[in-house]
């Protein structure tokens, strides 16, 4: 399996995700700057990592969702390859309109780092296949903007088809329905607000996020 | 020409900052405040001629999350 890990001005967990993904397929990604137009062929994973793209101006993720490389994402993902959206990421999806509604600052207004538990609200998708159904994992998060917001017709929709992927089990931040990460429609773009690049080698102390990327290897 | 656009957050969704710069308020002994929200403020510097058409367009792929904010434009 072939992966690529996007970097823009202000990324911080790239390099991260990079080793997830090559611990996870033996092959080290591509790493592709913001301002290229085009992904290395045969890409079959994209990963969207987490930081503060462009220091957060505007919105966070708002200017990396216009970068030159997010329309070679986009054109990725309506190919059905895989796109994984991390933090930062699962906010650049949604600027973009890769992914819907939106994620503003947390409800409780301060910056939440810490390892929370997490239920796996679907177990069937290529990301959570290899989770059990109802499962709890605790991952940790780092994000002053994790609240998701959606209209009560898009909730509705994206319960009603199984694209939440994973729920908050404790309140963190005041998202929606306690949602953490939603799937697209195809079922091939994920953005999730907690880190599973940070949980996912035994020198981390927990490998919950590690099933993601060990069944995104064997999807493809 | 120049151009201010006014970003608020919808009706009915959460205002974070507002809410803490309502308590906030209230700390210092101001009573009589209902409510804030929180928004914000950009001025464009424009070309003669740009049309309304295309401010609007402006907003509604960059400068505004339609999704949870409203915007309103003035020509100043």
């Amino acid at each position: 399996m072939k992966t690529a890990v996007i970097v823009f001005p202000g990324s911080n967990c790239d390099r991260d995700l990079a080793v997830a993904f090559e611990q996870a397929t033996g092959q080290a990604p591509h790493m592709v700057w913001h301002q290229e137009t085009s992904l290395p062929d045969g890409i079959d994973l994209i990963g969207v990592p987490g930081g503060f793209s462009y220091g957060d101006y505007l919105r966070s993720g708002a200017m990396a969702a216009q970068s030159p490389v997010m329309r070679a994402v986009s054109d990725a993902a309506a190919d059905g390859r895989y796109v994984l959206g991390i933090c930062n990421g699962f906010q650049v999806l949604t600027e973009s309109g890769l992914l819907p509604g939106a994620l503003m600052r947390n409800a409780g207004i301060s910056f939440v780092c810490r390892d929370v538990k997490l239920t796996v609200a679907n177990t069937q998708s290529a990301f959570t296949n290899l989770y059990d159904a109802g499962e709890d994992i605790v991952v940790p998060v780092a994000h002053h903007d994790g609240n998701y917001f959606a209209d009560t017709a898009t909730l509705d929709r994206l319960e009603g088809e199984g694209r939440v992927a994973f729920r908050y089990a404790e309140e963190v931040n005041g998202s929606a329905r306690n949602i953490a990460g939603i799937l697209n429609e195809g079922g091939n773009v994920l953005g999730m607000m907690p880190h599973p690049e940070r949980c996912s080698e035994d020198a981390h102390g927990r490998l919950d996020g590690k099933r993601i990327f060990d069944a995104l290897a064997k999807s493809a | 020409m120049k151009a201010r656009v006014t970003i608020t957050l919808k009706n009915g969704v959460l205002d974070p900052q507002g809410k803490a710069i309502h308590h906030a308020l209230e700390g210092l002994g101001f009573g009589g405040v209902n409510d804030v929200r929180a928004g914000k403020m950009i001025e464009l510097d424009l070309a003669d001629g740009t049309t309304d058409p295309e401010i609007e367009d402006m907003c509604r792929k960059l400068l505004a999350n339609t999704v949870i904010e409203n915007f309103r434009i003035e020509r100043i």
